[in-house]
């Protein structure tokens, strides 16, 4: 039998009283792919930071090889051949592909020789794994999959065996994905290990030969890929059976509730952010905008939501917005009937330090049912109605006094969507909706939007998450740089092609 | 959940803190050749040992709660308002304006009116800062700063040239009224029959801070532009997504800031010196920054800190006077409590929060 690359026995950590990791025994054998698969707070990243060395587990032992091996600093991991690619690169932006593969790793203190020495091996390494990069293109000005694997090279260039990636593929286009597991699978046929840690089942499917399922800090299975399904990785994931699609009828759309022309933003850099957007929603119908990160979603967003100006014309329910920022705020955008779910959460949709019910009021400081009198406001009142939402959107644990922070990523969600929907809005702004959420969340909060189509509002859908998108949208828009690159119906369409438009490939051709 | 019991937040923490600075200074004063001791001694005797010692610790006290919730509420919508010294100067100029040029028939009137002036003057003094942080982008921390020293010239240039008397040497306005004097603590306190010493400076101003500090509280708390300054401070990204507008916010933050640090001068001016001097604020809007920090931003921590601010001024004033100990050695004192209380808040925190998790999880 031959050792495990890593063994991981008895691993245990505790952040104060919360564990996020009880008793974690996991092997990965040499020469494989194996997918860590789990809910965000699942206790992954927790994992692999303690294999990484950047923390120090309570209790437990770390086998590389079959040797017995302490990793107090991630300096320890780098020498013990383990390499990891982060969610979010740790590039310096106006450095060269170069100057960042060489850097912290420099032979002595002048750089020519390193640089010269870097240069060489690079080409070896790209030859070996088609990692193709420009070695002298500075990182800003390269895209996101190119980043990736300049991230990719530096772990090889300092000898990884070992190599994990947390969440690769969550900024990538789905083509870029492909091209990141065509370039893992020939890490492997090299004889590399490769440690995949996802949420998204697909990929566990598509490029793993082993998974390990993790839930609430535990490893609830291992298991081989070929020898699963989605359906029993996602049950092993919640801990019950869970639905993967949407249950929903076909819209029937009615009223124009929204008109949008020729909507254009430019930022305080002047660069153009939105070009010439124009697109239309009826009641009775989600149209889902897809695309890669970056690519104006979210300045769309915030115009419609009202904190960014714009140029175009904007009309909600035959009447003309103001955009131009004298009456373009959220509160105004709230009188006429607009509601928004914003991308990030913790940055715009709670305040995280607020308790619940004072984030319950977060936009709606106006509306009459939260006033005592003319000079104080009713807090009873907002507690009390937090109470009641958290009651009927089933926010665990469902304590208006408690800090938005210390609810999960699903229940902040949750409080943010009671908040917004069942102000009854004419259109709903919702964007990535499930980002961070756990499935059984996912399912409740999908289930949600789909009520509100029915009952006849508008819903436009932003989400990076194309499967989201494909089963909630009843028309779908795809964004790339700034423009819509063109609309296709979910039912006659496909991943590939909406992902050639992501990646601004247009044209009857796509 | 929290890591610890809201009362060893609010008591243990500094109470640790201020005996952490308590032991330096001693040795501090050890290594001078001075008794610890008898300075203590000589600090609560002549902080809080007699009606006069409490008249002059509660005096100060009152400057350092006005400067400290003008502090506390810039710092609600994160606005670092560094000008409370400037802005306390300048109610001075409003109390001088109300009481000299406006004949007031009684007390309560020309109260009301210094009250209504100075809040004015020293707002405006912090909402040109704020309308260029707002609108320019010039840092707040950096324009209040030199809004202090443009301050002080100013003051200068008005008591030399436009309020000084006729004929008279020192850069002063003339005393204020008779109809214009506060009661002070032995005027009030007499009503009820307690005898307060008549020479300490303690006056009304000290409940005018305590109404003030239900003002902040209510404002904060309970109101809509509160929340919304709340909002503001916590996340600004969170209050343009509400249709919260940062100009309107940072302009009514650092304009209540400036009310609040002019409004000291009722005390001082008004109250204490019943006319207007050079330098009168003190430093008094310095320590608010202290003050502030130390009480969390809230008015009853503020209302402790000031009053523990007030205990280490006047205390500090007699241990110079009477054990000989030179003023520069009460400021490292002071400044030794401002290190403890606030800078070095996270060295005693981190342990004691250890201890309870520790016992939370023994009990576990």
């Amino acid at each position: 039998m031959t050792t495990p690359a890593i063994e991981l026995k008895g691993i245990s950590k505790a952040f104060g009283p919360v564990q996020a990791n009880k008793d974690i025994n996991i092997r990965v054998m040499p020469g494989t792919i194996h997918g860590i698969i789990g809910e965000n707070g699942a206790g992954k990243s927790t994992l692999m930071s303690i294999l990484y060395g950047f923390y120090k587990a309570d209790a437990g032992e770390i086998f590389i090889n079959g040797n017995k091996t302490e990793i107090p600093d991630s300096q320890h991991a780098i020498a013990a051949g383990i390499g990891m690619v982060f969610q979010h690169f740790k590039l310096v932006e106006n450095f060269t592909v170069l100057e960042n593969i060489v850097l912290g790793a420099e032979d002595g203190p002048m750089l020519t020789p390193s640089l010269r020495k870097a240069r060489a091996q690079l080409k070896q390494l790209a030859d070996d794994y088609g990692l193709n990069v420009d070695p002298d293109a500075i990182i800003e000005n390269i895209g996101v999959g190119q980043q990736q694997r300049v991230e990719i090279l530096k772990a090889l260039y300092r000898k990884a065996e070992i190599l994990i990636l947390d969440e690769p593929t969550g900024v990538l286009t789905p083509a870029e994905a492909d091209q990141l597991f065509r370039i893992l699978e020939r890490l492997k046929d090299e004889g590399k290990t490769v440690i995949l840690i996802t949420h998204k089942l697909r990929e566990i499917m598509e490029i793993t030969d082993e998974v390990s399922v993790m839930r609430r800090g535990t490893m609830v299975g291992h298991v081989a890929t070929a020898k699963t399904s989605p359906a029993e990785l996602a049950e092993m994931m919640v801990g019950r059976k869970v639905l993967l699609e949407v249950d929903k009828t076909p819209a029937k759309p009615g009223r124009t509730i929204l008109e949008v022309k020729n909507l254009s933003v430019t930022d305080q850099w002047g660069v153009k952010r939105l070009k010439e957007v124009s697109l239309t929603i009826r009641a009775g119908e989600i149209l889902g905008i897809a695309g890669v990160a970056g690519n104006g979603q979210s300045e769309l967003l915030e115009v419609l939501g009202g904190y960014q100006k714009a140029t175009g014309e904007v009309i909600l329910n035959g009447e003309a917005i103001d955009l131009t920022g004298l009456h373009s705020d959220g509160q105004t955008r709230r009188s006429r009937g607009i509601a928004h779910v914003p991308e990030d959460r913790q940055s715009e949709g709670l305040i995280m330090n607020f308790t619940a019910w004072e984030n319950v009021a977060l936009g709606y400081h106006n509306d009459p049912k939260y006033q005592k009198n003319a000079l104080f406001m009713d807090n009873p009142a907002i507690r009390k109605d937090t109470e009641e939402k958290m009651a009927r959107f089933d926010v665990r644990p469902p304590l208006p006094e408690l800090r938005a922070k210390s609810f999960s990523g699903g229940n902040q969600q949750k409080i943010v969507v009671a908040r917004e929907i069942e102000r009854n809005p004419d259109l709903l702004l919702v964007g990535q909706p499930t980002r961070g959420v756990d499935i059984g969340a996912i399912e409740f909060i999908h289930k949600q939007i789909v009520a509100l189509r029915d009952a006849g509002k508008a819903i436009l859908l932003v989400s990076v998450e194309l499967d989201e998108i494909m089963s909630l949208s009843d028309r779908i828009a795809v964004m790339f740089d700034g423009r819509i690159m063109g609309e296709r119906d979910p039912e006659n369409t496909s991943v590939k092609e909406l992902g050639l438009l992501m990646a601004g490939i247009s044209g009857e051709a796509a | 959940m929290e890591k610890m019991p809201k009362w060893a937040d609010v008591i243990l923490i500094p109470a640790i803190s201020i005996l952490l600075a308590a032991i330096i200074s001693g040795v501090v004063l050890l290594a001078t050749g001075k008794d610890p001791l008898n300075a203590l001694v000589i600090m609560f005797d002549g902080a809080v040992g007699s009606s006069r010692a409490w008249g002059y610790t509660l005096y100060y006290a009152t400057n350092f709660i006005f400067t400290g919730l003008a502090v506390a509420v810039a710092f609600h919508a994160r606005m670092f308002n560094i000008g409370g010294e400037g802005q306390a100067l300048l109610g001075g100029v409003g109390v001088a304006v109300a009481c000299l040029y406006i004949p007031w028939p009684h007390w309560t009137l020309a109260l009301l009116g210094a009250m209504v002036l100075s809040g004015i003057f020293g707002a405006i003094w912090a909402a040109i800062p704020a309308f260029l942080q707002a609108k320019r982008g010039s840092h707040i921390v950096i324009t209040t700063i030199m809004f202090n020293f443009i301050a002080y010239s100013l003051i200068n240039h008005l008591l030399v040239n436009v309020m000084k008397p006729a004929g008279v040497m020192e850069p002063a306005t003339a005393s204020f009224p008779e109809a214009t004097h506060l009661p002070n603590f032995h005027d009030i306190l007499g009503l009820v029959g307690i005898d307060f010493a008549m020479d300490a400076p303690a006056n009304l101003a000290f409940f005018v801070a305590l109404l003030a500090c239900l003002f902040l509280w209510a404002l904060i708390w309970r109101t809509r532009i509160g929340y919304q300054i709340r909002q503001f401070g916590e996340s600004e990204s969170a209050a343009r997504y509400a249709g919260v507008s940062p100009t309107k916010i940072i302009m009514i933050s650092m304009i209540l800031s400036g009310m609040f640090a002019g409004m000291m001068s009722i005390n001082n001016v008004m109250g204490e010196a019943e006319r207007l001097v050079l330098n009168s604020a003190e430093g008094a809007g310095f320590i608010g920054i202290a003050v502030a920090l130390m009480g969390r931003n809230h008015p009853v921590g503020i209302v402790l800190a000031a009053i523990l601010f007030g205990f280490l001024y006047q205390g500090g004033t007699q241990l110079s006077i009477q054990a000989q100990i030179p003023k520069e050695m009460v400021v490292v004192i002071q400044s030794l409590v401002i290190l403890f209380t606030g800078a070095l808040d996270h060295m005693v925190r981190s342990p004691v929060e250890r201890i309870f998790l520790a016992l939370r999880r023994k009990e576990a």
